[in-house]
């Protein structure tokens, strides 16, 4: 309650709910040893939880300021580990794009998940986007540079570039990864315009190791968090957006195409003290 | 900072060494690194809080051994108290006695349900079964031809749903037509769902009273946070949960989501995931788990 004091059991408190939502123990101490120092002027528990609200607000880091001209189309490629939400991600934001005008075309790159082409398909269809897609077991670079030269030819607004599921420790599969981004920059120079990692806010401190891969081989620019409909707090993104320097863009909130919300610091900071 | 658990300890008892016994005071710091371990693992965090607790009272006052170091010696008993949590052994899947056998998978969105029912179809084939896949979830897009196309790779039957049925009906329609076939195990594909969600909860508990499952399996990501004890609690409560998968396992996480949902269920780890191939299933062996938790 408000008028509760600061003592040892609400740092115990504060201290376990960081942890249980997947903030990692490096933040947590880090957070607890901030508040302590910032404790003593302070009188009660509401106080306090602000101060942490506060400081917690400092983990995220900011997306630049907007370029100066958006290039057409402008590509963004999905990457992440296996069964995060890059497919269903990417079906709520052609859905956003088509309903904000813009004409969208979707690259059907997972070629290698069974029914991963017919799953996007779907997604292509509900939102009212074109898409491009080879066979199962093509090379996914090929229909990555195939749907850039589409999207262009056809004065796309928007290619969304739907990749598999990948475990980050898997090297062949990096490469395969960097290949596809390779053979979308030699069909348009400077393309992709963004790599969104997506992360299941249900992943603990995995993501970090995750992020850090993923970054290293294809340069991420942003993430979105998806399942955030669940229980779990999701609280490792504060952990990647700190140390990998990455804006949050979007989050998910269910399955369905209008399941998109942009991310909102102060809103998920709020989320971690709902019970 | 080190990253091993081993590491840490050795550093924490050095100052201890050649001392006679672990006591309250000295074992303190080494009990300390061994919840931070656990704790950068995703082991729950009152769940790690039991398991010190258990360790303390086991260490306390045991003679360090002339042939460990007293770091080694925590590690031996942190390790024999995880093996004791997972089980000691490798647990078999049950069939029912007379019948056909339905195993059900359930689990939350994009855990490995669907992968792992193709990974079992295999499995079953190689001990002499005959096992049937059943695609239940109707709402994903592609879900039913996901599994359908795993069948077919394999050359193992697939039910013919539709996402115009209703997914309890698809269960009692698959079991007839297993019959027809001479299918004896039944591989029930769910979709996934969150633990939260009464509505579709309810339709599970609807199929498994329809249908009674000899396993009931939740299959969850490796990966998995301190989220890990709310969700297998929910699908435990609703279900009883006759075990579960961890998928992924061949990251490089560290799967402290096993020992929180052991924990949490009671419910043995019978299958491990390692790859999206439908050969890449392993039973699970409780006594390595420990050592990768711990990260050594
Ligand atoms: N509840 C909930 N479920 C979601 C959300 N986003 C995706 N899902 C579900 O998560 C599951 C996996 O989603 P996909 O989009 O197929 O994930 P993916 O990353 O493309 O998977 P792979 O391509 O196999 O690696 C599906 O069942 C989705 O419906 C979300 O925000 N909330
Ligand atoms: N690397 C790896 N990937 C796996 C493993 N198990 C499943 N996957 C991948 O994880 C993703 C999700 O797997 P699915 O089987 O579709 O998961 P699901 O639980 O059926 O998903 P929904 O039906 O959408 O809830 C796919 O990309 C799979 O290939 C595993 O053990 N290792
Ligand atoms: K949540
Ligand atoms: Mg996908
Ligand atoms: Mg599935």
């Amino acid at each position: 309650s408000s008028a509760k004091s600061i003592d040892d059991d609400l740092f115990d408190n504060l201290e376990e709910r960081l942890v249980t939502s997947d903030l990692g123990i490096d933040i947590t101490m880090d957070m607890m040893a901030r508040i302590k120092k910032k404790s003593r002027g302070l009188s009660t528990a509401d106080q306090l939880r602000q101060v942490l609200k506060d400081e917690l607000l400092t983990l995220f880091h900011e997306p630049g300021p907007p370029a100066p001209s958006i290039p057409t189309p402008y590509v963004i490629m999905m990457v992440g580990v296996n069964g995060t939400g890059k497919t269903t991600t990417l079906g709520k934001l052609a859905m956003k794009y088509k309903a904000e005008g813009k004409k969208v075309l979707i690259a059907a790159a997972d070629t290698f998940r069974a029914a991963a082409i017919e799953q996007v398909e779907i997604w292509a269809r509900r939102a009212g986007a074109d898409i491009v897609r080879h066979k199962e077991g093509a090379d996914p670079a090929a229909v990555a540079y195939d749907a850039v030269e589409a999207g262009m030819a056809r004065g796309a607004d928007v290619v969304l570039i739907d990749t598999a599921g990948r475990l980050h420790t898997q090297k062949n599969l990096m490469e395969e990864l960097k290949k596809i981004k390779r053979s979308v920059d030699k069909k348009y120079k400077g393309a992709p315009h963004d790599v969104m990692m997506v992360i299941d806010a249900t992943t603990g401190q995995n993501a970090l190791s995750q992020a850090d891969i993923f970054h290293k081989a294809v340069g991420l620019t942003q993430m979105s968090v998806t399942k955030l409909d669940g229980t779990a707090k999701g609280g490792i993104v504060a952990a990647v957006s700190s140390t990998m320097k990455l804006p949050i863009a979007y989050i998910g909130v269910g399955e369905a195409i209008e399941d998109l919300q942009e991310f909102d610091a102060k809103r998920f900071i709020d989320a971690l003290f709902d019970d | 900072m080190f990253d091993n658990l081993s590491d840490r300890l050795d550093s924490v008892f050095k100052k201890l060494k050649g001392h006679g016994t672990l006591t309250e005071n000295n074992i303190e710091d080494g009990l300390k690194q061994v919840r931070l371990a656990l704790l950068e693992a995703d082991v729950n965090y009152k769940v790690a809080k039991n398991v010190i607790s258990d360790i303390k009272a086991r260490a306390l006052g045991q003679e360090v051994m002339q042939s460990l170091t007293p770091g080694q010696q925590v590690i031996k008993i942190v390790n024999e108290e995880f093996t004791k949590m997972m089980g000691s052994t490798h647990q078999e899947l049950s069939f029912a006695a007379t019948g056909a056998t339905s195993i059900m998978l359930v689990g939350l969105q994009g855990s490995g349900k669907t992968t792992t029912a193709g990974k079992l179809a295999h499995f079953l084939r190689k001990i002499g079964r005959k096992p049937y896949l059943v695609p239940v979830d109707v709402y994903r897009p592609a879900a039913i031809d996901q599994l359908t196309k795993l069948g077919k790779q394999m050359d193992v039957p697939v039910f013919a749903s539709t996402t115009d049925m209703k997914p309890l009906k698809i269960c009692q329609d698959a079991k007839l037509a297993a019959r027809d076939l001479g299918c004896d195990t039944l591989l029930i594909d769910t979709a996934g769902r969150l633990h939260l969600d009464d509505t579709l909860m309810a339709e599970l508990e609807d199929i498994k009273k329809g249908i009674n499952p000899a396993e009931t399996l939740l299959v969850a990501d490796a990966m998995t946070g301190q989220d890990a004890v709310n969700i297998a609690g929910e699908f435990d409560k609703r279900l009883d949960i006759s075990g579960f998968v961890l998928t992924k396992m061949d990251g490089d996480a560290r799967g402290g989501a096993a020992l929180s949902i052991k924990a949490v269920t009671g419910k043995p780890l019978k299958f491990i995931g390692v790859g999206e191939k439908n050969t890449a299933l392993e039973p699970f062996h409780p006594d390595r788990m420990s050592s990768r938790i711990l990260g050594m």
